[in-house]
């Protein structure tokens, strides 16, 4: 419960410091919003494409956005040695380490929402049909690019090369997460629910997610202090 | 003692290797279905398994670095990982040679033996170039030993979710290898040849380890240097 607490206030700071720069939420719901309307040229699919690669295009989108989003994740407590602070704090590093999950996340579905209607207006697709499925699969695969964008923001957070590391160490690590996601959106946005034949692919999100929130947070004294 | 140790290695893995040719090549014939190529099958398999054993036990020296925090155990989980990589580079070479002539394609989509090893080779490629950008010893080994946990588990999910991706059951072209078995016979040989490359393995290891050492003195003299 203690830890929880204190990772609540460190989430709290974070979408404070967010809220009043916009820094990463305004370079990402505008990255997502000109990577869409990229997309839609250089595809220019009819509405029955769409729905065949409109889920992977989306997914696409958002885990590029995620980098941009995790990689100011620990980058912005450098200025000042605001890291050495924290890291001295009281708060254990498994409560760092949530707390910045928390505050990644939900900016990270804050760039989803934003981009969800803007996805709708230059391909259609049928996404909004099921929005219980679509929120679930969001939150769930959401989680698997926070647990990994915030663990290796935090291993890198001290290179020269930060934003070039991120990305390389990040996707292939996702690539079953990615999976699982791909095929989940690509059903929802052809207008079809979640069935029988996609629920593998939910547990191997949740699986995906179960086993490396415990590493990582296992593993949260290496994972900071570096 | 090094020296020796290295030296009698590589002899014996270069014996067991010419035999294996040997044999391979003068006295098996040639498969049905496949013709020639399937020898090929004799350097794929052993190099698969070198690097798999290989990431493990890097795997298993990253925990240990993490638990007892000594930089030997960094040093030797590098140098593996280094070495199985190497390997994971032949089996997957040597398997788009033979995706080339037997199912007429280089590289399949959701065939999840070739894409786990491509994404065992990114992962551990981002591995080494992480390793190259950090300076102080302390703090690349910690990094580079959760980075090996991470991706040792990862290719676990990975290998099952390709797997599913194109649905439950493999298409025709897998069953070869899933179901096929081999002739009585020749698959012997494939055992006898993870030996040779894993004899091989082993002092590719301890010369790069031998190698990192001397790095290291480099560049504790080179910092005793600069201080005086």
């Amino acid at each position: 419960m203690k830890t929880l607490r204190q990772a609540l206030v460190i989430t709290r700071k974070d979408l404070r410091a967010e809220l009043r720069t916009k820094e990463t939420l305004n370079a990402a719901v505008s990255f997502s919003i000109s990577v869409l309307l990229l997309f839609s040229f250089a595809l220019d699919p009819t509405p029955d494409q769409t729905m065949e690669i409109g889920g992977g295009v989306l997914w696409m989108i958002f885990l590029f956005a995620g980098t941009l989003v995790f990689n100011r994740s620990f980058a912005r407590e450098l200025p000042n040695d605001c890291l050495d602070a924290l890291i001295a704090s009281p708060a254990s590093s498994a409560a760092i380490f949530l707390g910045k999950c928390f505050a990644g996340f939900s900016m990270m579905l804050i760039v989803e929402v934003l981009s969800l209607p803007v996805f709708g207006l230059f391909f259609g697709g049928r996404i909004m049909d099921h929005p219980f499925h679509l929120i679930i699969t969001l939150l769930l695969s959401t989680w698997s690019v926070t647990i990994m964008g915030t663990t290796f923001s935090a291993l890198t957070v001290n290179l020269r090369l930060r934003e070039l590391m991120l990305p390389v160490l990040v996707y292939p690590m996702l690539l079953p997460a990615m999976l699982a996601a791909f095929k989940l959106l690509t059903t929802l946005v052809g207008g079809q629910p979640i069935g029988d034949e996609d629920m593998q692919w939910l547990r191997v999100l949740f699986g995906f997610n179960l086993i490396f929130t415990s590493l990582a947070l296992a593993l949260a004294d290496s994972i900071l202090v570096n | 003692m090094r020296q020796k140790i290295i030296i009698a290695l590589l002899a014996l893995s270069s014996i067991l290797l010419v035999r294996n040719l040997y044999v391979m090549f003068l006295q098996l014939s040639d498969e049905l279905n496949q013709g020639a190529i399937w020898r090929i099958f004799y350097f794929h398999l052993p190099s698969a398994m070198t690097s798999f054993i290989g990431f493990y036990i890097g795997a298993g020296l990253s925990v240990m670095y993490l638990w007892k925090k000594d930089l030997k155990y960094d040093a030797l989980a590098a140098v593996i990982n280094e070495v199985s990589l190497v390997f994971a580079l032949i089996t997957l070479i040597t398997g788009m040679i033979w995706a080339r002539i037997a199912w007429g394609i280089w590289w399949a989509v959701g065939d999840h033996r070739l894409t786990s090893y491509l994404v065992c080779i990114l992962l551990y490629a981002g591995y080494l170039m992480l390793r190259r950008s950090v300076q102080d010893p302390a703090q690349r080994a910690s990094l580079s030993a959760v980075i090996a946990i991470f991706a040792s588990l990862d290719i676990m999910i990975v290998w099952k979710s390709i797997e599913w991706w194109r649905g439950n059951h493999p298409g025709p072209v897998l069953s070869i290898r899933d179901g096929g078995g081999m002739a009585p016979g020749w698959e012997g040989l494939a055992y006898w040849n993870v030996l040779a490359i894993v004899l091989l393995a082993i002092p590719m290891v301890l010369i790069r380890h031998k190698q990192e050492q001397m790095q290291g003195e480099i560049d504790s003299v080179r910092r005793f240097a600069h201080e005086h």
